[in-house]
């Protein structure tokens, strides 16, 4: 076969967001990747300038559907640094142990997408089934499977019962097992293992260079860790192991993620254990004071970074969202090279990609002139003509059909 | 169905055949599964719904190939003895005929996807092809192995070969246990569903088929699902045949449904293969077993049969 360019997305059904990437194929090898961000953008960095630090901790929740704790986290921290509030102990171990069943949602989740995406819809079905014990605990736990609504600034809004941390810890028990389970499936099914191993590769130079994060860039030997490195909430109290990973592909970010499992579990039982008796939340005032703050999590998928500028009003003046996704995405091309089509899916899904965390508007300066450059709608709509037909797709013939059959 | 009786048994044998894989893979991954009826409802609602044909597509060819795919499979059951060791027609050499029967649906499936002009479709027709390369000559060899021991080259003889010789077939057991995998990869499931792989190029040569003719096309391979287990039942089951015919229908509905719950196993307990690997895994693992097995048949062949 020639060499063909074949889209996929903006709809595919390999991508669970809508997300365009093309890749130029000669038989069944990738020559070319690109990746093109954008069909996810929200507007919801401006959308935070517009609205006060109390609507933003649910707006900033609402920016991924999976690390929805993460983000409010970061960017209740870094309100709460501009502000120098000082919050509870137990607020800070509340936060902690959903941080920690959201890592073990999201893992699980992935796992299910990555077996998917080889083909093996049965492990997708089981680590499913099993995600819905950690998402009935965090419902139980906050009274949403998703968006939890916990964070607020300075503190939590909920409390936590001794009895919703005994059903917490028989839950671990019980995924701790199934964990197990898995592991020993990605360790030991041929098929799997050939899909995965070797496929992927990004050596732990490439992973520091292009700015990997989290599992991924763990997964390459790189020992980086928010958590340990820099601890917010309540990491400094706990014991635990950074799980690394020498394979550098996907067989490693297997085995990175569900290690990370195993030590999220030790982790909330230390977490049962320690929980400190006292208040829930300080009163956080409505004008938080001019200055400005960044504050890093660990979110499931790698590092997540919050900037927050204040002037002393009641809604800040800048935020900026820094999503793990952004930073892992340019990896992708270097995984890629000189693989097939078949390994695409697979190693798009081991970065664990969230698009619509990722998605910005681009703004285009012209290289004489400093001003941006501002499109109209007309302009704006024959660039994206030209660009489909760059990228050999060419929609003119059909809308002239379409015209003349409209009349 | 009013011209050929057979038809009618091969659709309501396939849908069957679907449903049972269905619901077993279904509940083997902890799902519930469709009810019994959902075979025949996804066919009906496809044959009402309006075809498509993609602008570009050459319109003959892309409506042809369903039929062709159909009709093949529909062809190939009437020389393969199901109870009895009578089929429908034989004459020398049916086996062979059978087994190129076999072959036309993978090569419908490569012209429908190649006509469309989908790049998709492209892909998956050519992966469709490539594929063929890699199962045909194992699943080939490891029928002709039990042909050799029966010294004919028709089904019908053969069955009445090993029915004089009751035991013979236990000796073809590693031919079975191939020509199951190379009926995964005829089949296109998983782990070989490579060139319908849903995450990598949506659905392969069928992206762009839609109502009747995907109706068509689904109905074939569910008949193809059917005609390869009979095939392997009656070359490598060959026993029972001379019970009455009631009971004799039943072991053969049993043989066949025995043969789709394997199918149903392996396509729930592995991650799909890529196209290099299923052609090592083919030419390096699976074809010296054939060979294997045919050396075995001609030394029995020399040691048995005077």
């Amino acid at each position: 076969m020639h060499k063909v360019i074949i889209p996929i997305g903006p709809q595919h059904p390999m991508l669970k967001e809508p997300e365009s990437f093309s890749v130029t194929l000669s038989g069944e090898k990738i020559m070319k990747f690109s990746a093109r961000l954008g069909y996810n953008h929200r507007g919801i960095e401006k959308a935070c300038e517009e609205r006060t630090y109390v609507q933003d901790v649910y707006l900033t929740e609402r920016i991924c559907g999976i690390c929805s704790h993460s983000h409010s986290t970061c960017f209740v921290q870094a309100v709460e640094e501009i502000a120098k509030l000082e919050v509870p102990k137990r607020a800070l171990y509340i936060r902690t142990l959903v941080a920690e069943l959201e890592r073990i949602h999201s893992h699980l989740l992935w796992l299910g997408v990555a077996g998917h995406e080889v083909g093996f819809d049965t492990l997708l079905m089981y680590s499913w089934r099993d995600r819905e014990i950690v998402m009935d605990i965090l419902a139980s736990l906050t009274g949403n499977r998703v968006n939890y609504g916990l964070n607020a600034i300075g503190g939590v809004r909920r409390d936590v019962s001794a009895e919703q941390i005994k059903d917490v810890l028989k839950a671990v028990d019980a995924l701790e097992e199934r964990t197990k389970y898995y592991i020993q499936i990605a360790t030991q099914e041929t098929t799997l293992i050939n899909r995965l191993s070797g496929v992927g590769i990004l050596s732990p130079k490439d992973a520091i260079k292009l700015g990997a994060v989290g599992p991924t860039a763990r997964a390459s030997g790189v020992d980086r860790d928010v958590r340990r490195d820099d601890p917010y909430a309540a990491y400094a109290d706990l014991k635990f192991k950074v799980i690394t990973d020498d394979h550098n592909d996907v067989y490693g970010r297997t085995l990175v993620r569900m290690g990370e499992l195993i030590e999220s579990y030790s982790m909330i039982r230390q977490l049962a254990k320690k929980m400190p008796e006292g208040p829930i939340a300080v009163k956080a005032p409505r004008k938080i004071p001019a200055g400005e703050a960044t504050s890093r999590y660990e979110a499931p998928r790698g590092e997540d970074v919050h900037y927050v500028r204040s002037n002393g009003t009641d809604k800040p003046d800048r935020v900026k969202v820094r999503a793990p996704t952004l930073a892992n995405i340019q990896t992708v091309a270097k995984m890629l090279e000189d693989r097939q089509l078949a390994d695409l899916p697979i190693v798009i899904a081991a970065i664990d990609p969230c698009f619509s965390c990722t998605d910005r508007v681009t703004m285009v300066r012209e290289a004489d002139k400093r001003s941006k450059k501002l499109m109209e709608w007309e302009e704006l709509h024959s660039y994206s003509i030209h660009w489909y037909k760059h990228h050999g797709i060419d929609f003119s013939d059909l809308n002239k059909k379409m015209r003349k059959k409209l009349g | 169905m009013l011209i050929f009786p057979g038809l009618a048994f091969l659709m309501i044998f396939g849908w069957a055949a679907e449903y049972i894989d269905r619901k077993l893979n279904a509940r083997l991954q902890n799902r519930i599964g469709p009810p019994w009826f959902q075979p025949v409802a996804d066919f009906i609602k496809l044959i009402s719904k309006e075809d498509i044909i993609p602008e570009e597509a050459n319109p003959s060819m892309f409506r042809a190939m369903p039929v062709f795919a159909l009709s093949a499979t529909v062809t190939a059951i009437m020389y393969i003895p199901l109870w009895g060791t009578e089929a429908l027609y034989s004459f020398k050499g049916d086996l062979i005929v059978v087994l190129y029967l076999l072959t036309i649906p993978t090569l419908t499936y490569f012209l429908g996807g190649w006509y469309s002009t989908s790049l998709y479709s492209k892909i998956g027709a050519v992966r469709a092809l490539t594929q063929l390369f890699a199962y045909e000559v194992p699943l080939l060899m490891s029928i002709l192995a039990p042909a050799l021991l029966a010294d004919t080259w028709s089904l019908s003889r053969m069955a009445v070969f090993y029915n004089t010789h009751p035991w013979y077939w236990l000796f073809n057991l590693i031919g079975f246990a191939i020509s199951i995998i190379a009926l995964l990869g005829k089949l296109e499931k998983v782990p070989f569903d490579i060139p319908e792989a849903e995450t990598e190029i949506v659905a392969g040569t069928f992206t762009e088929y839609s109502g009747r003719l995907l109706g068509l096309f689904r109905l074939s391979i569910d008949i193809e699902v059917i005609v390869g287990s009979a095939l392997l039942a009656a070359v490598f089951l060959p026993f029972g045949l001379s019970l009455p015919p009631a009971l004799g229908f039943l072991l053969f509905v049993v043989k066949v449904l025995s043969i789709v719950v394997i199918l149903a196993l392996a396509r729930t307990v592995f991650a799909r293969l890529r196209i290099d690997q299923m052609m090592v895994f083919c030419w390096k693992y699976v074809s010296p077993f054939a060979f294997l097995q045919i050396a075995i048949n001609l030394v029995l062949k020399g040691i048995l049969i005077r």
